[in-house]
């Protein structure tokens, strides 16, 4: 089990792993107050400035699986892989145009879910469980996929096991995180954020000098994988093929749209203590798709270092093996693994809040004080890191990534529900619902592949493109003729003064 | 002039067309790649410049 442990990059590992454990129960006296209140366990009261923000909105968009996954696609396709790029870089100025305005009705009103906002807006508490079901949906194989990542370099650490013994590593980081999210919930991950997120800089600011400097610069980089494309052939590269332009267009486009709705980042963005905070936010934050970029390029790189891996996702670990002396590689597998606790705890803190506030409180039990609804949220977290936690111990990873696939598709159809109401009272709340059915089934129908789940389909037999986005048109075009005809029953409690608000208020 | 600065890093993120080939390299990285990394910190600063803009009115 461990006789072909890496020793050194072991205790290395086990060391950082030990202090962030150490940080997480320590967070909850962090600006210490009650945290019975969902208010304050569950968006740390809204007190987080704009760097405490830019910490924790990069550690939890940036995660341990896309360390893993971007160069696995890089590494394994080429050029398409790079669709993260794009799909970061427009992310920005839609979270400065769209989310200060959101953040400041969330705030004059009390909101701390997504379809806390839709039911404000609309007074329809089924269009509030539509977005909260597709939410906790998504949410969960993203957090098991987070669990991949820290089992890749556990494993790469040289842990060899049995059957179930093979996950002990992976059960005992993730049940130690549990129990932190339970104690000091949103707190935690914002102080382990600061710790993973200077890891990750030292580390890709030492992959981009060190390891070019070894292979002999760029140049040998690029020609080395360039060569392996040639002979893998199909639709690999170091540009696109023709009939990948749109996918790729379509991919990055479709992708942001459903970032900032999944209930993890808007847990991050409505943590905020001020609008200002989250635009200056927009300013700093592409710092982080810097990091993406030279992250993806690693999967290049592996190439160049004669990497032959059979699962994409191993190359990243073995390059690092191979490049950095043992106690570095312990150091960059703890960033990565620390990486995955981030968003994982902020993932499962999203969607307790949104299970309680959404879900339980509207349908099964109306009449809860603030702390049995913090209690609940507690518990809720902690089965949704369970309920992961099993699904990557028993069912194919395969499943996992197909299923965060068919995540992303269904969050986009959230965005008319979420976000339309914050610029316009045209839309009638039941012809959104109607538009939200159409694109889930529309989405996953695309996705129906005759051997696999697929991620574009073709239009028309013209071009293809991303089934999110396909879904996305049926829904709008749904709502927009439906609303057409009802009259629309958007509330006007949402006044206009409420959407400028972004003073910080006196504590 | 606030939601053109935000809209033109989009248009040129998304233009892939315009950016689709290895030629011409920089330090021996394609086109593709290092156009799209430069990309990211020009958008920041579309973005900034949106912020500054806004903050003035």
């Amino acid at each position: 089990m461990i006789d072909h442990l890496n020793w050194t990059a072991t205790s290395v590992f086990v060391a950082f792993f030990v202090l962030v454990t150490v940080v997480g129960f320590l967070a909850s006296r962090w600006r210490s107050a009650d945290l019975t209140q969902l208010n304050e366990w569950g968006l740390g009261g809204r007190r987080f400035g704009a760097w405490i923000t830019w910490f924790l909105i990069g550690g939890d968009l940036y995660t341990a699986y896309t360390v893993i996954a971007v160069p696995a696609i890089v590494y394994a396709v080429g050029a398409f892989g790079y669709f993260a790029i794009p799909y970061t870089i427009i992310i920005y100025p839609l979270l400065f145009a769209v989310f200060p305005r959101l953040w400041s009705i969330a705030h004059a009103r009390g909101y701390i879910t997504a379809a806390d906002i839709a039911v404000g807006r609309y007074g329809n508490k089924w269009l509030g469980l539509a977005v909260a079901f597709t939410g906790i949906l998504a949410t969960m194989p993203y957090i098991a996929l987070q669990l991949v990542g820290i089992e890749k370099v556990i494993n790469a650490l040289g842990f060899r096991g049995e059957g179930m013994l093979s996950h002990l590593p992976l059960t005992a980081a993730f049940l130690i995180l549990a129990l932190y999210t339970y104690k000091s919930g949103l707190r935690a991950p914002a102080l382990i954020a600061f710790a993973k997120d200077i890891m990750i800089y030292v580390f890709v600011i030492a992959a981009v000098v060190i390891i070019p400097a070894k292979l002999g610069g760029f140049e040998p980089i690029f020609n080395a994988a360039g060569s392996f494309f040639e002979k893998k052939g199909g639709m690999t590269g170091l540009s696109l093929a023709e009939p990948q332009i749109v996918p790729y267009i379509t991919l990055a486009l479709g992708s942001a749209m459903a970032l900032f709705i999944y209930p993890h980042s808007l847990t991050a963005i409505l943590s905020a203590s001020s609008s200002d905070a989250i635009k200056r936010n927009a300013v700093a934050l592409p710092a982080y798709s810097v990091v993406l970029g030279v992250i993806g390029l690693l999967g290049l790189m592996a190439h160049a270092a004669g990497i032959q891996v059979t699962n994409p996702q191993d190359a990243v670990p073995q390059l690092l093996l191979v490049m950095f002396p043992n106690w570095f590689v312990g150091f960059c597998f703890a960033a990565i693994a620390i990486g995955a606790l981030v968003p994982a705890a902020v993932m499962s803190i999203g969607a307790a809040n949104t299970f309680s506030r959404n879900i339980w409180k509207p349908f099964v039990r109306s009449e809860m004080s603030g702390s049995e609804e913090a209690t609940l949220a507690k518990l809720v977290s902690m089965l949704v890191k369970l309920g992961a936690l099993i699904v990557i111990l028993i069912v194919p990873t395969q499943y996992a990534i197909d299923f965060q696939l068919l995540g992303g598709v269904w969050m986009i159809q959230c965005f008319p529900a979420i976000l339309f109401g914050l610029f316009t009272r045209r839309f009638n709340s039941w012809a959104l619902l109607a538009g939200w059915a159409v694109g889930m089934i529309a989405g996953t129908a695309l996705a129906w592949g005759p051997s696999s789940w697929v991620p574009t389909h073709a239009v028309l037999g013209w071009f293809s493109a991303y089934n999110g986005l396909i879904a996305l048109a049926l829904n709008v075009a749904t709502a927009s003729v439906l609303s057409a005809f009802f009259v629309s029953d958007a509330a006007d409690e949402q006044t206009s003064a409420d959407y400028k608000f972004s003073i910080t208020p006196a504590k | 002039m606030k939601y053109f600065l935000l809209l033109a890093p989009c248009v040129l993120a998304l233009a892939t067309p315009l950016y689709n080939s290895i030629e011409p390299q920089l330090f021996g990285i394609p086109f593709f790649f290092w156009f799209q990394l430069a990309l990211i910190p020009v958008s920041a600063l579309f973005i900034l410049a949106a912020y500054l803009i806004e903050r003035h009115d």
